[in-house]
């Protein structure tokens, strides 16, 4: 972040789309109004983050050194693998989604945010439920479905908390002071809707009362794809909207094509999910369907793409230097790539070689860490200071973190992708052997296994800065005490004669 | 776009039509089928597995077996030529199975028809307790923890119902616990060789040799079948 983008001297309000004059809150209120719930659930993503790391160190080590720790039960690959992407997805992303999503509709609403204790609570809710969660599949309690491990003691806390704080967002976007809706505003709205759709159907239909038969990997298929489209995907897809006029200080280019974009995309992905079946045990129909959909989707990625290119083209050199920026830049450019691999997987005669590979797993891992990683990881370096009023103490350390996530990123999506396409022509080669064929795959995967660790090494860098800023902060707010109590005592004690 | 009605109403029909057309409609079309009655032995199929071999899919979902091991003879690629399974996977297989595990990725290769494929009990658990002792050079981690293992004494012999196979220490007795009895019985309880209607088994070719598809002992996979036809099992 540049010594630029202090609280003081942002620009506001920047996305073109806010007349002037129009009465709203301030925006030191707002962001003060989000202190807590912004803080509680960025602290607890953050914390989410290293362990899903941790873990998925461990879960791509143990597929190259299957020696490593080989004699504990719950550090064993096919628990600590599907442990670490919960982790991810629901303890970092959803939680640095929510805490975006909150700020970005008050900042846009133009009011202050009224709730901050139930979201609060819900947060140590949402918290407890992953831990939960999360020690249930390495105690080996998984459900089995991917995505929706956690049993059905943690996932209710989930849907719980998540309600609560979606009621209380709906609330205050019902009490905005500016009626007009920014893009962002549509992307995050729907979000709000489509996870608790998405998160309750899923669960009733797989652990609950479960479907028959081959309906099971249906069900799981299309919630997979929801989540992290429809819930994360979004949240993402508003930040980028949201922060690339902003940083760059450009009105959006035509808020029409990205409205086009918008409906597009959203039905488009909700009908994208089950390529992954493509050859499977279910109806021809659906993953035909799907690739359809996922070919038709070609249209809103060229509307996002060439929104984002108008919007940023002839921009101030200046704002290219923020980092904030640049995470949005990265984000949006893993978007645009991971949707041209989902559209390349799409076809059928491909899918013959990549599904059920490497491929998949590098494809979820890309696409949580890397498109909605950078965006929401981006939102929150913009977001803390400013709900705190102080800034990063050290801009290099922000920096430094971009750089150890890109190089993180490409390091695991890269040689993940290659190793998952020379694993299916070897796969659909009879003639090569299975062990050879396995053995072939450990250098890809250590490569991968070396992104998590640059990963962990920026997010080592986040954690320094984090609790510099915090101890920062507490020393304000303590001396502030401090010299309240000085005041307040002599008042106190000369008021009595 | 400033309609927020207007806007809550599209988000709702994008949902609404998503779950309509992903869900709902196959569930209609396959979400109430029945066991079938098969026309050569007139047993029901898919059978209700018996009961070590259904706890045993609670261990292999337990320890996430799905991670590395797919579920489904695909009409597609090399599924069928490697012996995964004598013909494709159909939704017909799976209706006892809960949860379904059709599988995320192949480190390993498929399981659908291991139980034909891999016969041998004590292979199987020679294979859970360290796979390299099976398969050189195999990248499965070791499943030592499904074990009891026991220095013997000198002269001392095994248990009977000590695990036997090659390579294995003379000293040491190893002593499957019960997950890996009931993960091996499951193991054991996956093939896919009966055939169906909507899956019939692919014609055997003529010179075909009435061998095994055991992948452990023979080297039966090297040779690629022609045009999706495979030996028959036994």
């Amino acid at each position: 972040m540049s010594a630029a983008s202090v609280p003081t001297s942002e620009r506001e309000p920047a996305p073109a789309t806010i007349p002037a004059g129009a009465a709203r809150d301030s925006v030191i209120e707002i962001d003060a109004s989000l202190r807590w719930p912004v803080l509680a659930l960025s602290l607890g993503s953050a914390l989410w983050l290293f362990v899903g790391l941790v873990f998925a160190i461990i879960g791509s080590i143990k597929l190259h050194a299957p020696g490593f720790f080989a004699d504990s039960v719950m550090l064993t690959a096919g628990r600590i693998r599907p442990a670490a992407m919960n982790a991810l997805v629901y303890g970092f992303a959803s939680q640095s989604a929510l805490a975006v999503l909150l700020w970005i509709l008050s900042r846009l609403g133009g009011n202050r945010f009224a709730y901050a204790l139930p979201v609060v609570i819900a947060t140590k809710l949402w918290n407890i439920g992953v831990l939960v969660g999360v020690w249930a599949i390495l105690a080996g309690a998984s459900t089995g479905f991917e995505l929706l491990e956690m049993p059905r003691y943690a996932s209710p806390l989930l849907f719980i908390a998540f309600v609560v704080i979606a009621l209380c967002a709906v609330a205050s976007f019902w009490a905005r002071r500016v009626r007009e809706l920014y893009p962002s505003q549509w992307f995050l709205l729907g979000s709000l809707f489509w996870f608790p759709w998405l998160y309750s159907a899923a669960n009733l239909l797989l652990v609950v009362n479960p479907v028959r038969g081959t309906m099971q990997a249906v069900v799981n298929a299309w919630y997979v794809n929801g989540l992290l489209g429809l819930w994360l995907g979004s949240v993402a897809l508003a930040v980028i909207f949201y922060f690339l006029p902003k940083l760059s200080g450009r009105p959006l280019f035509s808020a029409s094509a990205v409205a086009l974009g918008f409906w597009s995309w959203v039905v488009l992905t909700g009908f994208s999910g089950l390529t992954s079946l493509i050859g499977g045990p279910v109806p021809r129909w659906l993953p035909a369907l799907s690739t359809a959909a996922t070919l038709a989707s070609l249209a809103p990625l060229a509307t996002f793409a060439f929104v984002w290119y108008r919007t940023l083209a002839g921009g101030d050199a200046a704002a290219r230097g923020d980092t904030v920026l640049r995470f949005m830049l990265g984000a949006a450019v893993c978007f645009l790539i991971a949707g041209a691999v989902k559209i390349a997987l799409a076809f059928p005669q491909v899918a013959a070689v990549t599904n059920l590979t490497l491929m998949g797993a590098g494809l979820k891992f890309f696409v949580v860490l890397g498109f909605v990683g950078m965006a929401l990881l981006g939102g929150i370096y913009y977001i803390l200071p400013r709900v705190l009023g102080a800034d990063w103490p050290n801009a290099q350390l922000v920096r430094g973190h971009f750089l150890c996530t890109i190089i993180g990123v490409a390091l695991i999506f890269g040689p993940l992708a290659l190793g998952g396409i020379l694993q299916g022509i070897k796969i659909n080669n009879p003639g090569v052997e299975y062990a050879s064929l396995a053995r072939s795959l450990t250098p890809w995967i250590g490569l991968s296994s070396l992104g998590f660790l640059w990963l962990l090494a920026g997010q080592v860098l986040m954690f320094l800065n984090f609790v510099k800023l915090l101890r920062g902060w507490c020393a304000v707010q303590c001396s502030g005490c401090a010299t309240w109590f000085e005041e307040a005592r002599p008042v106190k004690v000369g008021g009595r004669p | 776009m400033n309609n927020g009605p207007l806007l809550f109403f599209g988000i709702l029909a994008a949902m609404v039509s998503s779950f309509w057309g992903l869900i709902l409609l196959p569930q209609i079309q396959i979400g109430r089928q029945q066991a079938v009655v098969l026309e050569d032995t007139g047993a029901y199929y898919p059978a209700v597995r018996a009961g070590q071999a259904s706890q045993g899919a609670e261990v292999y979902r337990s320890l996430g077996c799905a991670e590395c091991h797919s579920q489904q003879v695909r009409g597609l690629g090399g599924d069928l030529a490697r012996s995964w399974g004598r013909r494709i996977s159909v939704a017909q297989d799976y209706l006892h199975d809960q949860p379904v595990q059709l599988g995320l990725m192949r480190i390993g290769p498929d399981l659908t028809n291991v139980g034909v494929r891999r016969p041998d009990t004590d292979n199987l658990y020679a294979h859970l307790w360290n796979p390299r002792l099976v398969m050189a050079g195999s990248i499965m981690p070791r499943y030592p923890f499904l074990f009891e293992q026991r220095r013997l004494a000198n002269g001392e012999l095994r248990a009977a119902e000590a695990v036997k196979f090659m390579g294995l220490p003379e000293d040491l007795e190893i002593i499957p616990k019960p997950e890996a009895r009931q993960l091996v019985a499951y193991l054991l309880s996956l093939r896919a060789d009966n055939e169906l209607f909507e899956a019939p088994l692919p014609a055997a070719p003529k010179t075909a040799s009435v061998g095994t598809n055991a992948v452990a002992t023979n080297a039966s996979v090297v040779a690629p079948a022609p045009t999706n036809s495979i030996a028959p099992a036994k």
